[in-house]
């Protein structure tokens, strides 16, 4: 299908303009509940870093009820899309509920498509009969949905967390999904700039694919590069935003290769080949060597500052340089990183640490016991 | 609209405004407000995230801000003085022509890009790309000292200028990152401590103070320890080394066939 049929409504006349969008993350450590209107009260601060065309959020740990199931949301943009995507789920999953994402219209949002979210599983004879994990068979249902089903994209569909995102600044998307009713242990925020693609609710962040959310800052400029090597794994791009590898790219590095987190954030951020020569322990420089060989179109090249939110925790990365902002802080068992330090302060007043990490080191932060 | 309260304890005219939660616009058209009706002393309280607070400002006015001002703080700054009781985030001093800034914490990137007079005090550390693009002219001399580290980029591109880095309370981090005055063509950048060649850019060289640089340090050091509060006591003028360009025309060749 061409993409300019399925995205036609979304790609008028949203104008361009100057960039920088705003992130904010906050993760308990301790697994403590946290209610979604902190990460609001954390945008809010930096509103002007966005302009209105897109914000979202993604909270862990907010279906507990739910926590072994895949929480799909999907929005429906064409209005036969739900009875076909619905058939499609029908088929592969058994669905425990199907219900709308509850929402609350309000000013700032506007041209809401048909919202829902589905928790499931997969059907054990379909996983028997493809000899795959349930993972495994959840990717796939998501990109067959987001390449077949017209006007249909299936946004999150993690376990016991939830991606909501909408065009409009993050505030009032926060506010549009009553995300003051939710409370997690881990909550990502975005307010979005968009510069070189369309301000539409699917490209608005986080992308997520699994437990995998993030939400960036910058453009990746190796997106034609990653975007042909996923493909070459069965991830498709279809939401016309460069942050889309990186979901993937984590979900694959991690989830699929079974590289530790840290190793995956130096194939993504990796450190130049003068470091790499001048490195110390031969050791750790036969790895970045390894990493940059084997990974070499994995290697997310231009300005970004991302914040990646996942089941055990959340991470803030920067690229090599450092061409776009990022501050930490923690604080007793809280660790909070954002493009500003005043959304920080917002909701941490007092610190007991604030930093700016370096250049293409991440900041971790991670569960410490069971949710 | 914030509360205004007079101050009585200076000899200056001086003023409070709460700025908790007031929207930039706000808060920077009632301190241009308050200047014109004849303040000498503004201080701020509650500051959070608004941006562009004292831009453009050419009267020599005293702004203090107690909380973390916002982006491009004293941007095209052309006079006040600027005290921040907390930390600063990016594009402190962007193309600013005179005035101060302290900030008592540290600040983020991009700090006095393009600066062209004036002085910038961080006692903390800085981030990335500190001091790029500044430069003088005459009696034009822009100084930026941070009492802390520094991260890539330091000094690029400088025209004109002096910038000083501490490294005070360093711990195990390096004092400062890589790329460190690449393409400089005028300037000087004095560093306590050592850097290693693979840190520098080719354009700048090590050199040893001359009796010239001690007596500039010195004076430098000695009103940012006023300013800031710094203890400069175990900082001794024979740690520091000299980076400067050895050519003033670095690209002279470049596009020439």
């Amino acid at each position: 299908m061409a993409f300019g049929d399925q995205y036609s409504r979304w790609r008028v006349d949203r104008s361009r303009v100057p960039a920088a969008c705003g992130l904010s993350g906050v993760i308990s450590e301790d697994g403590a509940m946290i209610g979604g209107d902190v990460i609001i009260e954390s945008m809010k601060v930096i509103h002007d870093r966005g302009n209105g065309l897109g914000g979202g959020f993604a909270g862990y740990g907010i279906y507990p009820r739910y926590r072994d199931h895949y929480a799909l949301h999907i929005m429906f943009e064409d209005p036969g899309g739900r009875a076909a995507c619905e058939e499609l789920l029908e088929a592969d999953l058994q669905v425990q509920e199907s219900e709308e994402i509850p929402t609350r219209p309000g000013p700032g949002i506007e041209d809401a498509p048909e919202l829902r979210r589905y928790f499931a599983v997969p059907r054990p004879e379909k996983l028997a009969a493809l000899a795959i994990g349930p993972d495994d068979f959840m990717v796939q249902l998501v990109m067959r949905i987001n390449t077949t089903v017209p006007g249909t994209f299936v946004f999150s569909s993690g376990k016991n967390m939830g991606v909501f995102k909408a065009v409009g600044f993050a505030e009032d998307v926060g506010e549009f999904y009553r995300l003051p009713d939710y409370s997690g242990y881990c909550w990502i925020g975005h307010g979005r700039f968009p510069t070189n693609t369309p301000g539409w609710w699917g490209g608005a962040h986080p992308f997520n694919i699994l437990d995998w959310a993030v939400v960036h800052n910058g453009e990746i400029s190796s997106y034609g590069i990653n975007k042909r090597y996923l493909e070459m794994f069965g991830y498709e791009c279809t939401l016309l935003t460069d942050t889309e590898v990186m979901a993937y790219l984590f979900d694959m590095l991690v989830r699929k290769h079974g590289l530790p987190l840290e190793v995956a954030c130096r194939v993504l951020a990796a450190p130049f080949w003068k470091d790499i020569d001048i490195e110390d322990d031969p050791a750790s420089r036969a790895l970045d060597e390894a990493l940059r060989v084997v990974y070499s179109s994995a290697l997310v090249n231009g300005p970004f500052a991302v914040i990646v939110g996942f089941s055990r925790g959340m991470v803030g990365l920067n690229d090599r340089i450092k061409l776009r902002p990022l501050v930490a802080a923690v604080k007793d068992d809280l660790l909070y990183i954002s493009s500003e330090e005043s959304a920080i302060r917002q909701i941490c007043p007092r610190p007991d640490r604030v930093w700016a990490p370096n250049a293409g080191q991440p900041v971790i932060g991670e569960l410490k016991g069971d949710v | 609209m914030p509360r205004a309260a007079t101050n009585d304890r200076t000899e200056l005219k001086s003023i409070t405004l709460d700025a908790g939660g007031v929207y930039y616009k706000d808060l920077n058209s009632q301190v241009r407000g308050l200047i014109d009706e004849g303040y000498e002393e503004i201080v701020l309280q509650g500051v959070n995230g608004q941006r562009y607070i004292g831009d453009g400002l050419t009267q020599k006015v005293k702004i203090i801000i107690e909380g973390v001002p916002g982006n491009d703080l004293g941007a095209f700054m052309d006079g006040p003085t600027v005290i921040v009781n907390d930390n600063a985030q990016d594009g402190v001093g962007n193309t600013m022509n005179s005035g101060k800034i302290v900030v008592k914490g540290h600040a983020g990137d991009v700090l006095g890009y393009g600066m062209r007079g004036g002085r910038v005090f961080v006692l903390g550390d800085v981030g990335y790309r500190i001091g790029i693009h500044m430069k003088s002219f005459k009696d034009q001399v822009p100084v930026i000292v941070a009492g802390g580290r520094a991260g890539d980029f330091f000094g690029e591109y400088m025209a004109g200028g002096v910038l000083v880095l501490l490294g005070l309370e360093l711990g195990d981090s390096p004092l400062v990152g890589s790329y460190v005055g690449t393409g400089m063509h005028g300037g000087a950048i004095f560093l306590r401590g050592e850097v290693c060649d693979h840190q520098l850019g080719s354009e700048v060289r090590v050199y040893p103070l001359e009796e010239e640089d001690r007596c500039q340090l010195e004076g430098l050091l000695a009103e940012f320890a006023e300013d800031t509060g710094a203890d400069l006591s175990g900082v001794s003028l024979d740690d520091f080394v000299k980076l400067q360009p050895f050519s003033h025309r670095p690209y002279g060749n470049m596009y020439c066939y």
